[in-house]
């Protein structure tokens, strides 16, 4: 018996449990980002206020708008694929990556701008401001940051399985792999609509 | 009957069938040799520093390279050996033998794991010979300090950021294995009590090392973008990465002693042959541990700037953790009453476990009270604690399990004289080296400091003379284990005539554990 014959050990439930089980990882790594958060907040409500009228709100809602409407075409990829309609589930994982890339560009746009105007942590525009103020703007380079590197690691994947679907291995029988990545792009997701009001909205 | 795993063709030749491989009993094995080859480094530093700190004045070496080796001897010892030590290594080797399964849920992420924590630990080893010189801060990285000094700090937290992710990866390997592959009849109220404990301790490690990782994090933001979250000038708050940093650590200590507390359960029933007194309570204790264990982050930190409020609440808390301890230490000590006692190697040093462990413990309590806590806070006292409940705890019950499940791993018996005469040597020189650590703190010898008044001479010297003792313990112990694997008699299948699953296949096991799937119909200490 040799190592190249193992039994597939794995089966649905238990991918889906292994998955969930990261989930929970995820949202604690936040977690301590919200903690932060919350505190500084707490101690500097005014300049918090004052901070997040630098924010773009319409960038914002528009990144909110694209991206959950990215976490809608990776739903309706994995139902596409449980039909068995291979090519429909192609196409809206493309258009998943598609959108997830438009939600890089804006984000980049909007960092070159605050990075344009001298609000960038260390920056001397930054630190003459308020403590409130570079706690603000460290919180929010970090955590979009942070979120935006899961984003990028979402895509990543998601362009594997797109590989993976062409040749077949994530079929109707088999589908728990991309399930499986549509619930990590569904929690980037989740994370992002709490980043937002706490940044552009409730100011 | 098939051919043990060790012999069995790997897809890759020679290293890498091993490198490479997915079987858990291969990767627990690769986690025992580099978790133990991590220990030896650690007691060589820690020998050092007791040469150091032989007598008062004496200098051996500078008092920077001091502080960069209690850092070192620090971060080794609690992430690269016990935290791994029991639950990666005897985990990931004998937990699925125990439950019937033919490997873990998620193989490849088993030994991803394995990758990522020994690039960790490279990588923390690295941060020693480049940049601005091996750390300086402790192996708690408090802030500020650690973002001020030049020492090699990024490096060496990124590596504890990788081997963070791969305790978290086992963590959830383990506990979806333990849900979803169980052999059948393999109940929950079947499975050994070192199943239970590893469960409990996968629990902890997915849900509290996640809150170290972004405390890691921040702190490399910190030091390379200058954010400002921990910096007090840029209106950061210190205070708050204790607190994240304990939120982690403090649960962390649970990810050492659970795993071994679980290892001197299974043990104590094999060597009275009699059934473990309050199975369920030991269970459900662990799972209390883990749970109370996340809500006393506080306790250290009486000294650091808390409201009354919360340490108060934080110390309350803290005697209710130690609760189902005391709960297990008297479920032990009713196992081994009336039990027809067999005084082999593996129960020695169980007993030592039970009694090093108790005062452990017991002190622990010292530290929760708040008065006495305020006094002996920072002092030698509270390395004495923590020795007496890493290494006389997790570290003791580590070697029981070695001793116990040797036959398992490698089909060889140890010798049996030898390995009680090490155990000897260990609990001399371990109560030598650490009971006088309670002495010097309770007199108020600060820890941390490479140098001390004349009056604290006389149990620094006999702290020292200890660690030589312990050494020799470690010496000889190890000496007879590898001596054994060479030349050991053979051992049978089940030598302990244990009655849990593990042993009822062949030792060493085959590629796929059971030759036939077993199906389960008794507790694992049923021996009649």
């Amino acid at each position: 018996m040799n190592e190249t014959a193992h039994i597939e050990h794995r089966d649905y439930a238990t991918a889906k449990l292994g998955m969930w089980l990261f989930l929970f990882t995820e949202i604690l790594l936040f977690g301590g980002m919200f903690l932060v958060y919350a505190e500084y907040r707490q101690l500097n409500t005014a300049d918090f206020h004052e901070a997040g009228r630098e924010m773009n709100v319409f960038l914002g809602a528009a990144n909110t708008v694209i991206l959950l409407t990215s976490s809608l075409t990776m739903a309706l990829a994995i139902s596409a694929i449980k039909k068995g309609m291979k090519i429909r589930s192609l196409l809206f994982q493309a258009a998943t990556v598609l959108l997830g890339l438009g939600f890089l560009v804006n984000k980049y746009f909007e960092w070159s701008d605050h990075i344009r105007k001298g609000l960038y942590p260390d920056s001397p525009v930054l630190l003459a401001m308020s403590h409130g103020k570079i706690l603000f703007f460290g919180l929010y380079y970090v955590m979009t940051g942070i979120h935006a590197l899961h984003v990028i690691i979402g895509l990543s994947v998601i362009v594997f399985m797109f590989a993976l679907t062409l040749r077949g291995n994530i079929s109707d029988t088999d589908y728990v792999k991309l399930e499986n990545t549509g619930l990590f792009w569904h929690i980037v997701d989740i994370i992002w609509i709490y980043l937002f009001p706490l940044f552009y909205l409730i100011l | 009957m098939e051919a043990s795993f060790y012999h069995a063709k790997t897809r890759y030749p020679g290293i890498f069938g091993w490198i490479f491989t997915t079987d858990h009993k291969r990767v627990g094995l690769l986690y025992l040799f580099s978790s133990l080859s991590f220990f030896a480094v650690g007691v060589s530093l820690g020998l050092t520093m007791r040469l150091e700190l032989i007598r008062s004045g004496m200098h051996f070496y500078s008092a920077q390279t001091y502080n960069a080796i209690f850092t070192l001897h620090g971060v080794i010892m609690i992430f690269l050996f016990i935290i791994p030590g029991i639950p990666s290594s005897l985990g990931n080797f004998i937990m699925p033998l125990q439950i019937g399964a033919r490997d873990v849920a998620f193989p490849k992420i088993n030994i991803l794991s394995w990758w990522l924590f020994i690039m960790g630990g490279a990588i923390a080893v690295t941060s020693l010979f480049t940049g601005g010189g091996p750390p300086d801060t402790g192996w708690t990285f408090y802030v500020p300090y650690s973002i001020r000094t030049g020492t090699n700090i990024s490096l060496a937290v990124f590596g504890v950021f990788l081997i963070g992710l791969s305790s978290t990866l086992t963590g959830m390997n383990f506990l979806t294995t333990i849900h979803r592959l169980r052999a059948p009849g393999m109940t929950w109220k079947r499975m050994t009590l070192f199943t239970w404990s590893i469960y409990a301790t996968s629990w902890i490690q997915l849900l509290a090392t996640p809150v170290l990782a972004i405390t890691l994090l921040l702190l490399i933001i910190e030091r390379n973008f200058g954010v400002g979250f921990f910096d007090p000038a840029k209106g950061g708050d210190p205070i708050l990465f204790e607190h994240m940093f304990w939120i982690y650590s403090h649960p962390a200590v649970y990810i050492m002693i659970l795993p071994a507390m679980g290892t001197v359960t299974d043990i104590i029933p094999v060597f009275t042959r009699r059934n473990i007194f309050g199975y369920s309570f030991i269970a459900a204790s662990s799972l209390a541990i883990a749970f109370v264990g996340y809500l006393v982050w506080g306790h250290h930190m009486f000294t650091s700037g808390m409201s009354d409020t919360a340490r108060i609440i934080f110390s309350l808390l803290t005697f209710i953790v130690a609760v189902p301890s005391g709960v297990k230490v008297f479920n032990w000590i009713a196992s081994l009453y009336k039990g027809s006692i067999r005084m082999n190697a593996p129960l020695l040093y169980t007993l030592a476990f039970i009694f090093l462990f108790s005062i452990g413990g017991l002190t622990g309590l010292v530290q929760g009270a708040l008065a006495t806590a305020v006094h002996v806070h920072g002092t030698y006292f509270v390395v004495g604690h923590f020795h007496y409940v890493m290494f006389g705890g997790a570290g003791f019950g580590f070697f029981a399990g070695l001793h116990y499940w040797f036959p398992k791993i490698t089909g060889k018996l140890y010798e049996e004289h030898l390995a009680k005469l090490a155990c000897f040597f260990l609990f001399i020189g371990f109560n030598m080296l650490y009971f006088s650590m309670f002495v010097l703190g309770w007199e108020g010898m600060p820890r941390r400091y490479y140098d001390y008044l004349p009056k604290f001479n006389g149990p620094n010297l006999v702290a020292t003379i200890g660690s030589w003792i312990l050494a020799m313990g470690l010496i000889i112990m190890f000496y007879n284990l590898v001596h054994s694997l060479f030349a050991g008699n053979e051992a049978g299948d089940n030598p302990w005539e244990a009655a849990s699953l593990e042993w009822q296949t062949t030792s060493p096991p085959p590629v796929e554990n059971f030759a036939v799937q077993p199906v389960v119909t008794k507790g694992p200490y049923e021996f009649r």
